[in-house]
């Protein structure tokens, strides 16, 4: 299974409800309703990943999360999950409000524009950086609204989102002791937890 | 005509009519106190009877949904692009059934039967049928056959409805229910379409409030317009574009009201006449009227999550993007119901220009999703490994 995922799935309660926005091939919610009799649906666009779901038996729905979730309930879950998405939001903050309002607990996980790679590359090459983990250019990148770890938890002040947990990894989506350091420096993806 | 059969077809099926003798109590409240319905079906019944598909017709539907009668016949069955052997439907795996529902013209009790009180044919006298009283219908069809629970109820548009109604009303008698190109109730909208079409028929001089039988004449032309504008609704304004667009049958105007000019004139007038000699008025009317008065929520104060609580399949709802008829708004509101119903459900909505009738036409993604969630239903019955091993060592 995919690091993040990994540990995403020790914060996910056994028996809960859980909405994986932008669920991929299924892979996350397949596990925890093996492994831990969650119960879950994952939205999802690509074709090809939501016949992926269906062949797994994941509950898959065929829904774009900009166009909102106004269609979900209050409370529906007791977790919602986005995970590598938010950047590609039109606006993430509506949609992270729109998950705390159908969610108890949220799990969101995005890569941090703050990084020293990506630093380097804009203030020594003066272009918007492109690496092998974020291999796009700006005008095909599906990534409209980068931040940074500090940007996203100035957010959750304003909004008055409480962050219960945050784990800072490397691109190979593992947890290292010298990330820890210096976070918005040298992490790369960040997975938060959070509440209202 | 096949002058060989396909492959991959069911090959050559005969229908069957089995007869029931307890009475159905109907919603109207009236009793029927025996009828028939005919059947057919395709692939192999399992020992313990776990791998049963039930398919449900739509407005115009019947029995005959996969092979053919015979080698003289123009077109297979109506859904033969999704049953058959390594289909979406799998005869190899599946045991399907398919009926024509009460109140049809092709074999089952109906309009034209005989009504056992008075010697004549029941004509506008038969009971108005209900979705539900169709399921209740298809539960003595399961357990003719012994089928305690089908593997699934597959229908489209309204035989989406009666699988719907199956989750419902007989929750422990279905393992999945596949519902596309449907809708938990109709829209004000399709309600007119449908009183259009009862009005073209019954406004026929031909109609004699329904006893045309005796006359022996058939309100043709009340029918043929009905049809023609369900046909529309069934389209897509893209479709019928890519179909027809302005095209004329002569090439020019003819300045008269004679003969169709443009070429979607001609096909209208066609389908509609076509269908006037093929179809009884007074099904459709009563069909019409089981679209209309179909909707579950009612009875639990139209709050379709409490309808659908008492759900315990699994369901897959798949719309259409062109379908105008019953929009995929339609059903993603039967899928937000699911989700808050806690109801285990997925949904894809199919790039088609097709409209609604998008649901009979095969297209690549719509077959592949189709089967993967087949696929799953066999794995769920243990169907899979054995009958497949079978089919690869013949």
């Amino acid at each position: 299974m995919r690091a993040d995922l990994e540990i995403i799935q020790e914060w996910i309660k056994p028996d809960s409800r859980v909405l994986d926005l932008g669920c991929g091939d299924g892979e996350l919610l397949a596990h925890l309703a093996a492994e831990k009799g969650v119960r879950g649906y994952g939205l999802e666009i690509d074709h090809d990943n939501i016949t992926a779901c269906i062949e797994k038996g994941v509950n898959v729905v065929e829904q774009d999360i900009d166009n909102g979730l106004t269609s979900i309930r209050n409370d529906s879950f007791d977790s919602v999950v986005m995970t590598q998405a938010l950047q590609t939001m039109h606006r993430p903050d509506q949609i992270v409000d729109e998950m705390l309002r159908i969610g108890k607990e949220c799990i969101v996980t995005f890569p941090n524009f703050a990084h020293w790679r990506a630093r380097f590359y804009l203030a020594f090459r003066g272009r918007m950086p492109v690496s092998k983990f974020l291999p796009y250019t700006w005008y095909n990148t599906p990534n409209i609204h980068f931040c940074t770890f500090d940007d996203f938890e100035r957010l959750c002040v304003e909004r008055n989102i409480q962050i219960l947990d945050r784990t800072v990894v490397d691109h190979t989506l593992r947890d290292r002791w010298w990330i820890r350091l210096w976070p918005n420096m040298l992490g790369e993806i960040a997975i938060y937890r959070i509440t209202r | 005509m096949p002058s060989v059969i396909p492959a991959d077809s069911v090959g050559l099926v005969t229908p069957q009519t089995i007869h029931f003798d307890t009475p159905l109590a109907l919603a109207c409240g009236r009793v029927l106190e025996s009828y028939d319905l005919i059947i057919e079906t395709y692939g192999t019944l399992n020992a313990d009877a776990s791998n049963a598909v039930l398919i449900c017709h739509a407005l115009s539907g019947h029995q005959h949904a996969a092979g053919y009668h015979s080698m003289e016949d123009r077109k297979p069955g109506w859904w033969d692009s999704a049953i058959g052997p390594g289909k979406a439907i799998d005869t190899n795996r599946f045991f399907v059934v398919c009926l024509n529902n009460l109140g049809g013209c092709h074999g089952s009790t109906g309009p034209t039967s005989i009504n056992p009180e008075t010697g004549k044919p029941y004509g506008p006298d038969f009971p108005i049928v209900t979705v539900k009283d169709w399921v209740n219908s298809q539960v003595r069809l399961a357990d003719h056959f012994g089928i305690r629970q089908w593997a699934a109820i597959v229908g489209g548009s309204l035989g989406g409805m009666q699988a719907l109604q199956w989750s419902i009303d007989y929750p422990d008698r279905l393992r999945h229910c596949l519902a596309i190109a449907s809708a938990p109730k109709l829209s004000a909208q399709n309600i007119a379409f449908n009183e259009v079409a009862r009005q073209a028929i019954s406004k026929d001089p031909q109609f004699h409030q329904g006893h045309y039988y005796e006359q022996q004449v058939v309100p043709k032309t009340g029918l043929a317009l009905a049809r023609m504008v369900g046909h529309i609704t069934y389209l897509s304004d893209d479709g019928m574009r890519e179909k027809f667009g302005r095209e004329m049958r002569s090439g020019k105007l003819s300045f008269d009201f004679s003969n169709p000019q443009f070429e979607v004139e001609s096909y209208l007038q066609y389908q509609g006449e076509r269908f006037s000699t093929a179809f009884d008025a007074n099904t459709y009317l009563l069909m019409t009227k089981a679209l209309d008065y179909f909707d579950p929520a009612a009875d639990y104060d139209h709050d379709l999550p409490a309808a659908l609580s008492h759900a315990r399949c699994r369901f897959l709802v798949v719309s259409f993007t062109t379908d105008w008829r019953f929009s995929p708004e339609r059903s993603r509101e039967l899928v937000d119901a699911l989700m808050a119903a806690g109801k285990q459900v997925s949904y894809a909505e199919i790039d088609s220009a097709h409209g609604h009738d998008a649901f009979l036409i095969p297209s690549p993604r719509y077959m592949e999703l189709f089967a993967a969630y087949m696929d799953r239903v066999a794995e769920g019955i243990g169907v899979e490994q054995e009958q497949k091993e079978s089919a690869d060592a013949c």
